[in-house]
């Protein structure tokens, strides 16, 4: 959480009393809208819009060829092969699957805490 | 606010906490989602993990008339595994979405748990007897040596020490191309529903390869999409009436008697917005995560970023009460766009007699509404305030410059440690409150 003080929203150099009167005129919101254009210039207008809901929409994609994999899978003896990036936003195409990239089938599964 | 600080007269004490106390979090131990049944008996959790963990209320004891029965574990399975769609690249997750009690019919109980793309009934039954002195075989199943057998007996059963099974009845699968996000029972306990984030879908209960969709909310182009569901529910005794949430703030009911396809609702309850009040986070924070009738079935209570509201199913303009439940996060929404936080999904719920209303925030604190005595609480889930039946002591976030003694700052508060999960017993006032990894139990104070 950022530790900024609010009170470098409003104009610099304000007295108290005036102070006051833009805090009721801008409200906390827009203020934070501001704050958020003024990390991210490229920001769009339409935050709810499509972009955002496809996004979740998409949730759990991950990129899998069964091709591709097979083929890295026989190579992965002999040759260096592109691995997975840390992050997990891959761009399709740029990225072969190996068998240590795949998720793993979960090993044999432990009790849950809440019954111990 | 009373010195008690509970609303009304009520005043909560520390039962019960389940889980680990080491603050290193195993992501499958995750609770997801706190249910309980029809009766309040049977207390059941979902986690990350795809496990169910299934308490069951002690009876009350006389030796201890002030405190009413704890809930110890009755079950646990694995509901749901991890699984890999290969023809879309699309990796399912284990964890439950959630868990609804179907009411009870016989000596067995039923769930339905969910999650992103598969509906399962289960059905947890107890075993006390076993049948003991076969003919044919040996005492550990193995068959006899015909040769052996001279007499004839007949099998009788002998009471065994208690076995609590649980089985999966019914799956429900591949009905859904997003993901899944609520299930809810009918009335008529015949039916239910399930919505992923653009349909709902009406299941049987008794058949498993066919359902009905009744809303589809998918628009031709892609590009198109405004907004998607966020939560749909039955109503408690109308069985041709549900409503579903969606991310814009607006709920909407339909009657299924009207047509086969529900696209056209009925009623649509929405607040009107000032337009001049507008900003980039309006409809982010106006995104409905939870919708739940009251008991009674007159009014319906809907979760949105900073608030709870509660709407008269008569009246679509407005909500008829608004409570706030964290006004001083408005202040700190850029923040919280950046840490993902806004887009956190808080559930709520009613107490019994549909008086007091709940729902969690964060720093593991949560809020109660009393709707008749007009007051509100926050209380706190954490081991340091564990010991057996203390008082919790009610909470104060300042959000002014002078910080009283006990309060605590806004910029204090652990954005990590979120209470999304609650539930209220259906008679008494028993809660449980889901921590990130820890069930809390809390019951009313009684003398």
């Amino acid at each position: 959480m950022s530790g900024d003080n609010e009170e470098t929203q409003t104009t610099e150099n304000t007295p108290m009393d005036e102070k006051q009167v833009q805090d009721k005129v801008i409200s906390p919101e827009k203020s934070e809208e501001a704050k958020l254009k003024a990390r991210y210039p490229n920001l769009g207008n339409k935050p709810g819009g499509s972009d955002l809901l496809r996004k979740r929409l998409q949730k759990g994609q991950k990129y899998f060829d069964s091709g591709d994999y097979n083929m890295a899978k026989a190579k992965i003896k002999n040759k260096q092969l592109p691995t997975a990036a840390p992050e997990k936003t891959e761009i399709t195409g740029d990225h072969i699957p190996t068998p240590q990239d795949l998720p793993q089938r979960k090993p044999s599964l432990v009790a849950s805490k809440l019954a111990g | 606010m009373g010195a008690g600080g509970g609303t009304s007269d009520v005043q909560w004490c520390f039962s019960q906490v389940k889980g680990a106390i080491d603050d290193d979090v195993a992501e499958a131990d995750i609770i997801s989602t706190v249910e309980f049944n029809h009766s309040g008996e049977l207390l059941a959790t979902g986690d990350k993990g795809g496990r169910v963990v299934i308490f069951q209320q002690e009876p009350e004891s006389k030796n201890q008339p002030q405190c009413r029965g704890e809930y110890n574990v009755y079950s646990t399975f694995q509901s749901h595994e991890p699984e890999f769609d290969y023809l879309k690249s699309l990796e399912i997750e284990e964890k439950i979405n959630k868990i609804r009690w179907l009411p009870q019919k016989n000596a067995a109980q039923f769930l339905l748990s969910t999650n992103d793309k598969t509906i399962k009934l289960w059905k947890i039954s107890e075993r006390d007897k076993r049948p003991e002195g076969y003919n044919l075989k040996e005492e550990d199943g193995r068959y006899r040596d015909l040769n052996t057998v001279t007499t004839l007996r007949v099998p009788v059963f002998r009471p065994m020490d208690l076995m609590v099974e649980a089985s999966p009845r019914r799956v429900f699968a591949n009905a859904h191309t997003y993901h899944v996000n609520s299930i809810s029972v009918n009335s008529d306990c015949e039916t239910y529903l399930s919505a992923d984030d653009l349909r709902i879908n009406l299941w049987n209960l008794e058949i498993t390869d066919r359902s009905f969709n009744i809303v589809d909310i998918k628009p031709t182009n892609m590009e198109e999409l405004t907004e998607v569901i966020t939560a749909v529910e039955f109503h408690p005794n109308q069985c041709n009436t549900f409503v579903y949430s969606s991310s814009k703030g607006t709920i909407r009911l339909c009657d299924m008697r009207a047509s086969a396809l529900c696209d056209k609702h009925a009623k649509q309850f929405e607040e009107p917005e000032d337009p001049n009040n507008r900003s980039f986070f309006s409809e982010i924070i106006s995104s409905i995560s939870d919708v739940k009738f009251s008991h009674s079935g007159r009014y319906m209570m809907t979760r949105d970023y900073l608030s709870v509201k509660i709407w008269d199913l008569n009246m679509e303009s407005r909500p008829v009460e608004t409570y706030q439940v964290h006004e001083y996060l408005r202040s700190k929404l850029c923040s919280l766009y950046e840490n993902d936080c806004i887009f956190d999904k808080f559930e709520c719920c009613w107490n019994g007699n549909d008086s007091v209303v709940m729902t969690g925030s964060y720093n593991n604190f949560f809020r109660m509404f009393d709707r008749g005595y007009r007051q509100d609480v926050t209380l706190e889930a954490s081991r340091e305030n564990s010991k057996p039946r203390s008082v919790l002591k009610p909470r104060k976030v300042s959000t002014g410059g002078k910080r009283k003694k006990d309060e605590i700052s806004v910029d204090s508060l652990d954005f990590n440690k979120k209470i999304l999960h609650t539930a209220w017993h259906p008679l008494d006032n028993i809660i449980a409150v889901a921590t990130t990894n820890n069930l809390y139990i809390f019951q009313e104070k009684l003398n």
